[in-house]
């Protein structure tokens, strides 16, 4: 099973504070701009709901 | 029935708090109290985002409810106004008694208030609340005249929100630069420095000894005797712990509440109550990862690591104490609860912060360093600090460099495992 991980782009600010949380599914690049990969598998779940509890911006979701 | 778990407080580490007790299988019923008449949501935005687009609304910056806490039980609008420890129940502004299980307070902080002789209400603001933020909007209109009293974070980034919406904004503050206790001198002054060169208005080594005005706040008077035209009045001088509620019971709430290292309630023998928890910005506790003094941490990720250290260690309890649950369950727990403890909360701090074009990144405990070294850029532009104390590395901030300062979080602490 996988997940699928939207994040609104017009919102995040690139705080990084994701990063930290799901390093697997969440960088900054070195513009400082934020990347992700938009699905990933079932065991990531714990740490992508932690990078969306964290996200100053509120701008993660799972979709 | 069993009683349940009463969350006192319904903002951030409140609803993180339920959302860990769920994750981690406790399935009893949660009750949360909250003064205010929203749910939890987001305030990071309320010195920016809300005070800018009379769009932003409580839909905007709610925090989304995850299905798992779908049946907590939300009492909002009622302030709990008492407790009793020893008969585990606690009382609201309305008279309702709720008896709980266990108890997490997470009632947070108000803002402080000034005080003055001519103590005129209208045209003065704080920002703490949805409310407040909504009500200092409708007044930020372009010339307007702003004094924001206090230069921490919430100062300079509200007086930096309060100029690009065409307000003539002077910073007033009795330190001698901005946010300098926590960034050191050289950060600070940089800020300022950025600030100034944006057109926000600086009179540093001062405080307001009195108000102008009759009706509304027309100006300030400076202790210098200075007096300065103001249309509103910004407070912006640090905040109290909502803790008054707790009084009369054996618990430390001198300042916040005193906890142990897993965020138990401390008693004043220094035993701990194995049923009552503090988190967010009132927890007063030790982090192993610095060292053992109690610290209350009021930065952004500490509502949510509580929570969830909370919510885990009571959920597991749960399961330990559950006659229903087999052996193997609650043998699980055990060791869990046990591994949980062992290590005990021991948070990164981290925070950042936007004034105009200056995005400030920092992790760890700043306000400790004796010493800080500017080790990437230069300070006129994008920049990374190390903060020392005693030789050792307590802290990192960069002015933009934010996958440079990001490196760092791993440098305080291996992330914990899930």
């Amino acid at each position: 099973m996988t997940i699928k991980i939207d994040v609104d782009m017009t919102k995040c600010q690139h705080y990084g504070q994701c990063v930290f949380e799901a390093p697997n599914i969440f960088r900054l690049n070195n513009n400082d701009k934020l990347e992700y990969t938009a699905e990933a598998d079932d065991s990531e779940l714990a740490n992508v709901e932690a990078a969306i509890d964290v996200c100053p911006m509120q701008a993660i979701f799972i979709v | 029935m069993t009683k349940p778990v009463v969350i006192v407080g319904a903002s951030m580490a409140g609803l993180r708090t339920a959302e860990a007790l769920r994750r981690f299988g406790y399935t009893g019923a949660i009750t949360a109290i909250g003064d205010e008449s929203y749910g939890p949501y987001n305030r990071p935005p309320l010195s920016k985002e809300v005070l800018v687009s009379d769009a932003v609304t409580f839909e905007s910056v709610a925090f989304a409810q995850r299905a798992a806490t779908a049946d907590v039980t939300w009492v909002l609008g009622n302030k709990a106004v008492a407790a009793n420890l020893e008969g585990q129940t606690v009382t609201c502004a309305d008279g309702q008694v709720f008896e709980y299980s266990n108890l997490v307070t997470a009632t947070g902080l108000r803002p402080k208030r000034a005080d003055f002789a001519n103590n005129l209400n209208t045209g003065r603001h704080a920002i703490r609340s949805l409310d407040d933020a909504i009500a200092l909007r409708a007044e930020l209109k372009p010339g307007a005249r702003v004094v924001v009293l206090g230069a921490g974070f919430v100062g300079c980034e509200t007086a930096a929100t309060a100029k690009k919406l065409g307000c003539d904004v002077t910073i007033v503050a009795p330190s001698r630069l901005p946010i300098q206790r926590i960034l050191g001198d050289d950060l600070a002054a940089e800020i300022m420095r950025r600030q100034q060169a944006e057109g926000v208005n600086f009179v540093m080594g001062q405080s307001i000894s009195d108000l102008i005005g009759n009706e509304k706040v027309e100006g300030v008077v400076l202790d210098n005797g200075v007096k300065l035209p103001c249309d509103v009045l910004i407070e912006a001088i640090g905040s109290l712990c909502n803790v008054e509620w707790l009084a009369g019971n054996d618990i430390n709430i001198s300042d916040g509440v005193l906890t142990d290292a897993n965020l138990h309630a401390r008693k004043s023998t220094g035993e701990t109550w194995s049923n009552v928890f503090a988190v967010g910005d009132i927890a007063k506790f030790e982090n192993a990862l610095f060292d053992g003094e109690t610290r209350r941490v009021e930065h952004w990720n500490i509502p949510t690591e509580s929570g969830k250290h909370v919510g885990q260690q009571v959920a597991l309890q749960y399961q330990i104490d559950d006659a229903n649950a087999d052996a193997h369950s609650r043998s699980s727990a055990t060791a869990a609860l046990a591994s949980l403890t062992t290590t005990g909360f021991r948070p990164v701090p981290s925070f950042w912060s936007d004034q105009f074009d200056v995005h400030l990144l920092a992790f760890g405990m700043l306000a400790l360093a004796d010493e800080n070294r500017l080790v990437q850029g230069g300070i006129s532009g994008d920049c990374v600090f190390e903060y020392y104390r005693g030789g050792k590395l307590v802290g990192v901030a960069g002015i933009g460099m934010r996958s440079v300062v990001q490196n760092y979080r791993n440098v305080f602490a291996q992330k914990e495992s899930k």
